[in-house]
C-alpha cells in the first residue's frame, strides 16, 4: 500500500533527540504498562462473548433485514442495481459463451481448447515475444492435460470480466486521482477500505442487491481487484517527472493534450503493471467467489476440502497458479520492452491462430479437450502421499516449534494487549505514535482507537493485533533471510521465484488441511498460513532493494577486506531500508488480509467473527463489525508503519 | 527469400491441419443431446456438508432421469441460499438444521419460504471424543466426570483449563453457556471450521490424543471414526429459552425440507418430488460414503443408489 499512497501524512519533522534517550523513553513507556498490567489485570478490557452481541451489532442486523424485505419494491433495487447486474451477468455469460459454456444451441463453447491455446499464444508473442508465447501454449495445455480445462476456462472467463470492468472503472479514476490531489485523498481511504474488508462480510449482501450469479461474483471480485489499478495507475501519473509536463505546457499543449501525449505515454509501463497486479488479486478471489456459486476451480477446491481430499483441491489450486503464473508473465514482459515482431511472423501467427479457433469451432477433436495422457490424477495421488507423510511424520518437530512461539511470543503479547484495562493500552498506542510520527500520527491512532471501542469488539481486536504483529515479526524474519540470499545470487533467485509466485496465489484452503494436521486449530497455525501467503512480497521486495544496491559500493566493501556477512549488515541492508520498511509495510497488510483466513484455523478474536457472521443471520452484524475492525486496525497499522518508514529512510 | 519460404511453410503446415482435420474428426452438433419434459428448471442449491449433497444428489438425479427437469445446482451456503427464495434463484433446499432465526425472517415475516415436510433424517449436535478415550475411559462419556479429566485436554489455546474444541461457523453453538453453567473447567476455543473439526478428530483417534469437540451426526466422518457423544442433562422443551442460562444438551433435530413459496404453490412435478421426498439416516449414510470415502461423483452415487432402491425412488415420484 505504502508504495503507492505516497501522499499521506505531510513530512513531519522528527523531534531531534538523542538515539539512547529516546531508547529510554521507550523502555519507560513499556516498563509502566508492565507495571500496571500487573494491577489491573484483566479488569476493563471490554470483552464480549462469542454469541453476545451489543446494541450496534444488532443495528445492523436490523438494517439488513430491512434492505432484504423491501428489495422487491424499492426503486433502487428496481432500475439501479438490476441494470447494474443485467449489464455484467450479459459480459459475463458472453465471455463464458465464447470459451467455457456450452452455447448458441451448441454443446461446446464457441471457441474449443485449440483455439484459446492459439489465441493465448498468438497474444503472448505479439506483446511478450517468443519465450512467454511457448510458456503461455505449455500453461493451457497443462490446463486440459489436469483434466480442469473447463472449470479453468470459466476461471479465465470470470477474471478477465472483472479485470475488464476494473480497468474501465480503474483506469479513468486512477487518471483522475493522479492529476488531482483532491480526488487522491478521497479515494486513498476508500480504496484502503475496499482492499482491507474482509470480502467474506459482503459476500452475502451482494447476493441480495446482484442476485445469485456471475454478476455478483465479478462485483466480489472487482471490489477486491481494482483498487491496485486505481493506485497504481495514479501513482504512474505522478511520477512523470515535473519538467517533462512543464516542458509540453511551455511548448502550449492543452491539459488535454498534456494527458494524451505526454502523460499517458510516460506512464505505459507503470499502468500495465497496475494491469498486472488487477489479474493477480481477481485470481487470489477465485475460492472465495465459489461460495456464491461463481463458476469454475474455486468450485472443485471448495467441494474438494468438504472431504479433506487435499489431492484434488491441490490439482484444482495448482490450475490457479498456472493461470497466474501465465497471466503475469506475459503482462510483466508486456509491461518490460515494446517488442516489434516481424511482419510475416504476425501474419502466420494470426494465421494459424484463425485455423485453429476454426477448426476448433467446428471439429469436436479440436473443441473439446480428451487427452490419453492424464496427469491430473498422478498430481492428485502425489499430493496426497506428501500430505499424509507430512501429518504423519512431521508433527513431533512441528509441535515443539509451535510450542515455542506460542509461549515465548503470542502469550505474552496476547496477554498485555488483551489482559489490560483498554484505556491503558489505547494511551500506550498513542504516545508511541507520537514518538513515531509525531502529533499527527497520534491523532489518527487515537481516532483509530476509539472506532475499535465503538465496534464493541475491543478485546478481539487486541489478540488478533498480537497474532498480526508475531506474523508480521516472522515474514520480516524470512524476508531478511530469504530477501538477502536471492539479492545476492541470481541463480537463487531464479529458482525461489516461481516457489514465491506459487504460495501467493495458491487458495489458502489447500494447504490449510495439512497445517491443521500439523499444528492443530490454534492461533499459530493462523499465524503460519499468513506467513506463506506474506512472506513472498517482502521476500520479493527485499531482494529487489538489495540488488538496487549499486554494485560499485560492494565491491568496494569487499575490496577493504569485508567478510560476506559485514556486508551484508554495514552496506546491503543499510542501504536497501527504504525496501526494508515497505517490506514491513506490505507484510503487514497481507498479513492483515489473511486474519479471516486464520479465523476457519483456530485464530478466534476478529476472523473467527466474521466467518460466523457470513454463517449465521444473528451473528451477521456483528461479523460486518469485525470487518470494520479489522479495516481499522489496517489503516492505524499502515498510517504508522508509514510514519516510522518516512522518518527512518530520511 | 528467407520470408517466402517461411511463409510457404507455414500455409502448408495449415492446409496439411485442415485436410488432417477433415479426414477424421466428428463435427460439433452431430449429436444432439435429449429434449427436456414440462418439468422446467429445478434450482436446488447445494449447500456446502456431504450430507447435504447426498440428499441433493439422489433427488437432481430422480428429477432428471424421471421426471425431465432441468436441475440447476446452485452452491451456496445456508443464509446465502434461503436469500434465493425471496429473488426468486432458489426453488428448494433439501436438508435444514433447525435453523430458528432463519425460519422466523423467510417463513413468518417475509413469507418467501415454506417447510415442505421431513427428509426423514434425524440430526444430533453434542459434545464427542474419539472412539479410544471412550474406550480406555468410558465414564468420560458422562458430563459429570469431565472435570477429572480436564487437565489432560489441555492444549496451547486453553491456558491451565481443558480445551473444548467448537466452532463450526454454521452451527448456534450454546457452549460456552454449558461450560459455565455446568461448572467445568473448559475453555470453549473456535477452531473456525468443519474442516479443523474433522481434522483433529481423526488425529486425536490416530495417535491417540486426548481431544473433546463439538460435532453432529449424521456426518461422513462418523463411517471412518465413529466418535462416541458425551452425555450431557438431558434437553427438555424450553431449557434452552434463555441463551445464557442453558444447562442441557442440545435438542434432536428432525432435519427438513425448505421450499420456496411460489415453487410449492405452483405444485410441479418438482415440487412434488421434493415434498415426497423422504429417507433415512442409514440411505443418507449409504450415499454420503460413496462421496466421501469412495469419492465417487455425485450423479453416480445418487445412481448407484436409486438402482438399487427403486421402490424408495418410486414412492417419491408425483402421483400422475
Amino acid at each position: 500500500m505504502a508504495a503507492v499512497t505516497a501522499v499521506t501524512a505531510a513530512p513531519q519533522q522528527p523531534p531531534r533527540l538523542f538515539r539512547h534517550r529516546k531508547s529510554l523513553i521507550f523502555g519507560g513507556i513499556v516498563l509502566a504498562w508492565l507495571v500496571l498490567w500487573v494491577v489491573l489485570r484483566d479488569t476493563w478490557t471490554l470483552s464480549l462473548g462469542a454469541a453476545d452481541l451489543t446494541p450496534l451489532h444488532r443495528w445492523i442486523n436490523d438494517v439488513n433485514d430491512a434492505v432484504g424485505a423491501s428489495r422487491n419494491s424499492n426503486p433502487v433495487f428496481l432500475y439501479f442495481f438490476n441494470e447494474i447486474r443485467l449489464v455484467i451477468d450479459e459480459f459475463v455469460t458472453f465471455v463464458q459463451a465464447l470459451i467455457a459454456q456450452p452455447s448458441f444451441g451448441r454443446p461446446v463453447p464457441v471457441i474449443g481448447w485449440l483455439g484459446v491455446v492459439a489465441i493465448a499464444g498468438f497474444v503472448s508473442l505479439a506483446v511478450a515475444g517468443w519465450r512467454i508465447a511457448l510458456l503461455a501454449v505449455a500453461g493451457f495445455v497443462f490446463l486440459g492435460l489436469q483434466g480442469l480445462w473447463q472449470e479453468s476456462m470459466d476461471t479465465l472467463s470470470l477474471t478477465l470480466a472483472a479485470v475488464v470492468i476494473s480497468l474501465l472503472v480503474g483506469i479513468p479514476l486512477g487518471i483522475w486521482a493522479g492529476l488531482s490531489d483532491r480526488a487522491n485523498r478521497v479515494l486513498t481511504p476508500v480504496l484502503d477500505f475496499m482492499q482491507t474488508m474482509p470480502t467474506f462480510v459482503y459476500l452475502a449482501p451482494l447476493t441480495l442487491f446482484f442476485l445469485i450469479g456471475p454478476a455478483s461474483a465479478t462485483i466480489a471480485t472487482l471490489i477486491y481487484a481494482a483498487p491496485p489499478a486505481i493506485r497504481i495507475t495514479a501513482h504512474a501519473i505522478r511520477s512523470v517527472p515535473r519538467t517533462t509536463v512543464e516542458a509540453s505546457e511551455s511548448l502550449g499543449a492543452t491539459r488535454n493534450q498534456t494527458l494524451v501525449k505526454v502523460l499517458l505515454p510516460s506512464a505505459r509501463k507503470t499502468i500495465v503493471l497496475g494491469v498486472n497486479q488487477t489479474i493477480m488479486a481477481a485470481l487470489a478471489m477465485v475460492t472465495i467467489a465459489a461460495l456464491i456459486d461463481a463458476p469454475g476451480l474455486g468450485k472443485t477446491v471448495v467441494k474438494a476440502l468438504q472431504t479433506l481430499d487435499v489431492g484434488t483441491a491441490f490439482n484444482a489450486g495448482l490450475a490457479i497458479v498456472v493461470l497466474a503464473i501465465v497471466l503475469d508473465r506475459v503482462t510483466t514482459a508486456a509491461a518490460s520492452e515494446r517488442r516489434t515482431l516481424p511482419r510475416w511472423a504476425l501474419f502466420g501467427g494470426a494465421g494459424v491462430t484463425a485455423v485453429c479457433v476454426y477448426l476448433s469451432y467446428t471439429y469436436l477433436w479440436a473443441a473439446e479437450f480428451q487427452s490419453d495422457v492424464e496427469i491430473g490424477s498422478s498430481i492428485n495421488k502425489g499430493a496426497t502421499a506428501v500430505t499424509e507423510w507430512a501429518q504423519d511424520s512431521l508433527p513431533v518437530l512441528t509441535g515443539g516449534f509451535k510450542d515455542f512461539v506460542t509461549f515465548a511470543l503470542i502469550n505474552p503479547l496476547q496477554v498485555l494487549l488483551a489482559e489490560s484495562p483498554w484505556f491503558l493500552v489505547a494511551l500506550v498506542i498513542t504516545v508511541l505514535s507520537f514518538m513515531i510520527g509525531g502529533v499527527r500520527s497520534a491523532i489518527v491512532s487515537a481516532v483509530c482507537v476509539a472506532l475499535l471501542i465503538a465496534t464493541g469488539l475491543w478485546q478481539d481486536s487486541m489478540i488478533t493485533l498480537a497474532s498480526t504483529l508475531v506474523a508480521t515479526v516472522l515474514v520480516m524474519a524470512l524476508g531478511i533471510v530469504v530477501g538477502v540470499w536471492m539479492g545476492r545470487s541470481r541463480r537463487a533467485d531464479r529458482v525461489i521465484r516461481p516457489v514465491l509466485d506459487a504460495a501467493q496465489v495458491m487458495p489458502a484452503f489447500v494447504y490449510l488441511v495439512p497445517f491443521l494436521a500439523l499444528f492443530s486449530a490454534s492461533r499459530f497455525t493462523a499465524i503460519i498460513a499468513a506467513v506463506v501467503f506474506a512472506a513472498p512480497v517482502a521476500i520479493k521486495i527485499i531482494a529487489d532493494g538489495i540488488r538496487a544496491v549499486s554494485p560499485a559500493t560492494v565491491e568496494a566493501s569487499t575490496a577493504l577486506g569485508s567478510s560476506s556477512w559485514q556486508t551484508i549488515v554495514k552496506v546491503q541492508l543499510p542501504m536497501a531500508r527504504g525496501a526494508l520498511t515497505l517490506a514491513a509495510n506490505q507484510g503487514l497488510i497481507y498479513v492483515l488480509s489473511m486474519v479471516v483466513v486464520g479465523g476457519l484455523v483456530g485464530a478466534g478474536a476478529l476472523g473467527y467473527d466474521v466467518v460466523a457472521g457470513f454463517s449465521q443471520g444473528q451473528l451477521y452484524g456483528k461479523g460486518l463489525a469485525a470487518g470494520l475492525a479489522i479495516v481499522v486496525l489496517g489503516v492505524m497499522l499502515d498510517r504508522l508503519t508509514q510514519a516510522a518508514a518516512k522518518r527512518w529512510t530520511n | 527469400m528467407a520470408r517466402h519460404s517461411v511463409l510457404g511453410t507455414v500455409s502448408a503446415g495449415l492446409v496439411a491441419l485442415v485436410v488432417l482435420a477433415g479426414c477424421g474428426g466428428a463435427k460439433v452438433g452431430d449429436t444432439s443431446s435429449g429434449a427436456t419434459g414440462d418439468c422446467g428448471t429445478f434450482n436446488l442449491a447445494i449447500n456446502p456438508w456431504v450430507g447435504y449433497e447426498a440428499n441433493a444428489a439422489v433427488l437432481a438425479y430422480v428429477a432428471e432421469k424421471e421426471l425431465k427437469c432441468k436441475v440447476t445446482k446452485k452452491e451456496l451456503k445456508e443464509e446465502v441460499a434461503w436469500q434465493g427464495f425471496g429473488t426468486g434463484e432458489v426453488d428448494a433446499v433439501v436438508e435444514n438444521w433447525g435453523h430458528d432465526d432463519l425460519r422466523k425472517k423467510y417463513i413468518d415475516e417475509q413469507k418467501t419460504a415454506v417447510s415442505a415436510g421431513s427428509t426423514g433424517v434425524k440430526g444430533q449436535i453434542g459434545w464427542y471424543v474419539p472412539p479410544w478415550l471412550a474406550k480406555e475411559h468410558p465414564d468420560i462419556l458422562d458430563w459429570n466426570n469431565l472435570n477429572k479429566y480436564a487437565d489432560k485436554f489441555k492444549t496451547s489455546e486453553s491456558g491451565d483449563k481443558g480445551q473444548l474444541l467448537d466452532g463450526d461457523p454454521s452451527f448456534v453453538t450454546n457452549d460456552e453457556a454449558l461450560v459455565k453453567n455446568l461448572n467445568l473447567n473448559f475453555k470453549v476455543v473456535y477452531g473456525g471450521s468443519e474442516t479443523a473439526l474433522i481434522q483433529a478428530f481423526r488425529q486425536a483417534e490416530k495417535d491417540k490424543k486426548w481431544v473433546i469437540g463439538y460435532f453432529y451426526s449424521p456426518q461422513w466422518l462418523l463411517n471412518e471414526v465413529k466418535l462416541e457423544k458425551v452425555k450431557l442433562p438431558p434437553y427438555a422443551a424450553g431449557c434452552d429459552a434463555d441463551a445464557e442460562k442453558i444447562a442441557c444438551d442440545y435438542p434432536d433435530y428432525d432435519l427438513d425440507k425448505i421450499v420456496s413459496k411460489k415453487f410449492a404453490d405452483a405444485n410441479g412435478p418438482a415440487a412434488q418430488l421434493v415434498k415426497n421426498f423422504k429417507w433415512t439416516n442409514e440411505d443418507q449414510n449409504t450415499v454420503a460414503k460413496y462421496i466421501a470415502e469412495d469419492k465417487m461423483k455425485p450423479e453416480d452415487a445418487a445412481k448407484k443408489w436409486a438402482d438399487a432402491n427403486a421402490d424408495k425412488v418410486k414412492a417419491w415420484l408425483p402421483k400422475a
